[in-house]
């Protein structure tokens, strides 16, 4: 009976699956979370799309006789040297992926605040499961929905007309949900932290609504880091969201001038530090 | 390894204090041996420190002070070790709405490290045992109150503890309700024999079904002892007196060596040998020109041992629901 072995990790996956398993028994909200990122791409992604304005049919000033290919040409040029890629559309794609995973990600800590006031935590307190592990369980519930969701996201990008680099093989998007992973567990974990001691799921509210439209327009998921004015790149350069689209970007759409390790470094030390930092803070706080 | 030192119970406590917040001090210094099997309740009202005595013996709360050994481990230093060996019902609904009863008990039994087969038959075995078979692939949101207490009692058992822990299992229940979820923990205690401690501030609960009952009040416990031992430690029947002249009655018993005290408009006081001693006292009350209106003798029940040992009856210190709410609050505030 007491003689069970319990290794390191016990728990986790325990905890993790009970999510899971609340979450895809529900499909509607599994849809309802998709709407946005959907909305941004297909409205957003295409009405926006950059690369029509330098074109022969768009852009004919009177007077000037411009060769419609040297047009075509310096728009080309043009979305290239700015966006690293011909097509605004794809640009906007692979920042989406970023976006649900930040939106999902954030709800890890309302899981933590339904438990509080349900009463459940109260019972996972009793069992032996370590503190820690209690919540990097839930963490990793989040991470798991994130990417899902992200794949759907990307499912629904292709067929709106996402165009990949050329040359993309496996290891390109295997590399891009690693660090979506990365994003995940580092924001699944700083949402947890905020909520270890909460009780109001309101406030809970209120500061993922406070945080993540900052989060997203601070980084490089609607515009390139060459168009923001030095005060805003100095604040993308930090965030960590940055870093993961730039590693999306530059394995799915190939964009030149990506440092990917650079990228990953930064995104394994987000992850580290606050996945740490959940399990150190979940043993103090979680006791009273 | 269990640790040595403190005593040979399943449960023993010394010196137990919880100070929330450097200022209220919800349990102060309590010693506690329960011995392996025993059926042991704290008795006392609202406020009198037993969830959180609860609280500290299954982790859940650090003690400020003192120590405690459950199951041979210390709450302080193996609080895994603990959590192993016990099983724990909260007063506190903690099942998942959203999941059935079945998916409850699994998910637990996953908590515990039980293997998935063990855990499908150790959870089929608990459903029939609290007689919810039937409901085993219901959401647990559609469950009835009685419903909900027994499948935290399931939820509590599904490790096999050694030690389990009931806090208030009855709370909020109807009478037949809990009746039948005592019959349910009867049926347990026979067939695993473990170790079981609960509270409760319902008198008939304690008095019926546990071993031993320490009364607990204002964070002390005031009393230990077998039902048997407190009704008998009173020292005599219980005589209740309506009488004309109040004043002169009380005057008259104190110069026979019996103190009464008023309670509700009569007088209430213990008297041995009752049945030969009383007709003595009514003469003489009736020589002196006090004309008696109503009397009554009874067996001293749990309700009088608490008034003899706390000063109050349970219902009044119940009564207070002002103060209750008021110390709730500063619980809540401390605790978050």
């Amino acid at each position: 009976m007491s003689d069970r072995s319990h290794g390191p990790l016990h728990g986790i996956w325990a905890v993790a699956n009970r999510e899971l398993v609340k979450w895809y028994k529900v499909p509607f909200i599994i849809g309802m979370s998709l709407v946005q990122p959907i909305l941004w791409l297909a409205l957003f992604g295409k009405a926006m799309n950059l690369g029509n304005l330098f074109t022969a049919s768009s852009l004919q000033i009177p007077g000037l006789n411009i060769p419609s290919q040297v047009i075509n040409e310096i728009g080309r040029d043009v979305m290239l040297r700015i966006f690293g890629t011909s097509d605004y559309f794809s640009f906007l794609a692979a920042g989406m992926l970023s976006f649900i995973v930040l939106f999902m990600s954030m709800n890890s800590g309302m899981t933590m605040v339904w438990d509080r006031r349900l009463g459940i935590l109260n019972k996972l307190l009793t069992t032996p499961v370590p503190r820690s592990n209690l919540v990097i369980g839930k963490a990793l519930a989040s991470v798991i929905k994130s990417l899902v969701q992200a794949t759907v996201v990307l499912l629904v990008a292709v067929l709106l007309g996402m165009q990949f680099g050329a040359g993309i093989n496996p290891m390109d998007f295997l590399g891009t949900y690693a660090a979506l992973f990365l994003l995940s567990m580092g924001l699944s974990s700083l949402f947890l932290i905020l909520a270890l001691r909460a009780t109001s799921w309101e406030s809970q509210m209120m500061i993922m609504n406070l945080v993540n439209m900052p989060l997203l327009f601070t980084s490089n998921s609607f515009y390139p880091l060459q168009m923001m004015p030095w005060w805003l790149r100095d604040v993308a350069m930090v965030n960590p969201i940055t870093y993961s689209n730039e590693a999306a970007r530059g394995l799915l759409l190939a964009t030149p001038g990506v440092n990917i390790y650079l990228d990953f470094a930064y995104l394994l030390a987000f992850a580290a530090f606050f996945t740490g930092l959940l399990a150190v803070m979940a043993r103090r706080m979680l006791s009273r | 390894m269990p640790e040595p030192g403190l005593g040979e119970g399943a449960i023993v406590a010394r010196g137990l204090t919880k100070v929330y917040n450097g200022k209220l001090t919800a349990v102060d210094h309590i010693d506690l041996d329960v011995m392996e099997g025993e059926v042991f309740a704290l008795l006392g009202p609202n406020g009198a420190g037993k969830s959180t005595t609860i609280g500290m013996l299954t982790t859940l709360i650090k003690p400020t002070e003192g120590r405690a050994v459950v199951g041979g481990y210390d709450v302080s230093s193996q609080p895994e070790m603990v959590r192993r060996t016990i099983g724990v019902v909260p007063q506190e609904y903690t099942a998942d709405e959203d999941l059935t009863g079945w998916e409850n008990l699994t998910f637990i039994a996953s908590l515990y490290g039980i293997p998935g087969a063990e855990a499908r038959r150790r959870a089929q075995e608990l459903l029939e045992m609290v007689e919810l078979s039937r409901f085993a692939r219901t959401k647990v949101e559609a469950y009835s109150g009685g419903m909900r207490r027994r499948l935290e009692i399931a939820m509590g058992l599904i490790n096999s503890p050694r030690i389990l822990f009931l806090d208030e299992p009855t709370l909020g229940l109807d009478v037949q309700t809990r009746t039948a979820i005592w019959s349910y923990i009867g049926k347990l205690k026979e067939e695993y024999g473990m170790t079981i401690l609960f509270t409760t501030h319902y008198m008939e609960e304690a008095d019926l079904y546990a071993t031993r009952i320490a009364i607990m009040d204002r964070g002390k416990i005031v009393k230990i002892g077998t039902p048997r031992e407190l009704k008998e430690s009173i020292g005599g029947d219980v005589v209740t007196l309506a009488v004309d002249n109040q004043a002169a009655a009380v005057e008259l018993l104190r110069s026979l060596g019996v103190d009464p005290r008023e309670y509700e408009g009569s007088l209430v006081f213990k008297l041995r040998d009752a049945s030969t001693a009383l007709p003595e006292l009514i003469r003489a009350l009736m020589e002196s020109g006090i004309q008696v209106k109503r009397m009554e003798v009874s067996e001293p029940t749990m309700d009088e041992v608490y008034m003899e040992y706390t000063g109050r009856r349970l219902r009044d210190a119940q009564a207070s629901s002002e103060e209750m709410f008021a110390m709730r609050a500063t619980l809540r505030r401390a605790r978050s």
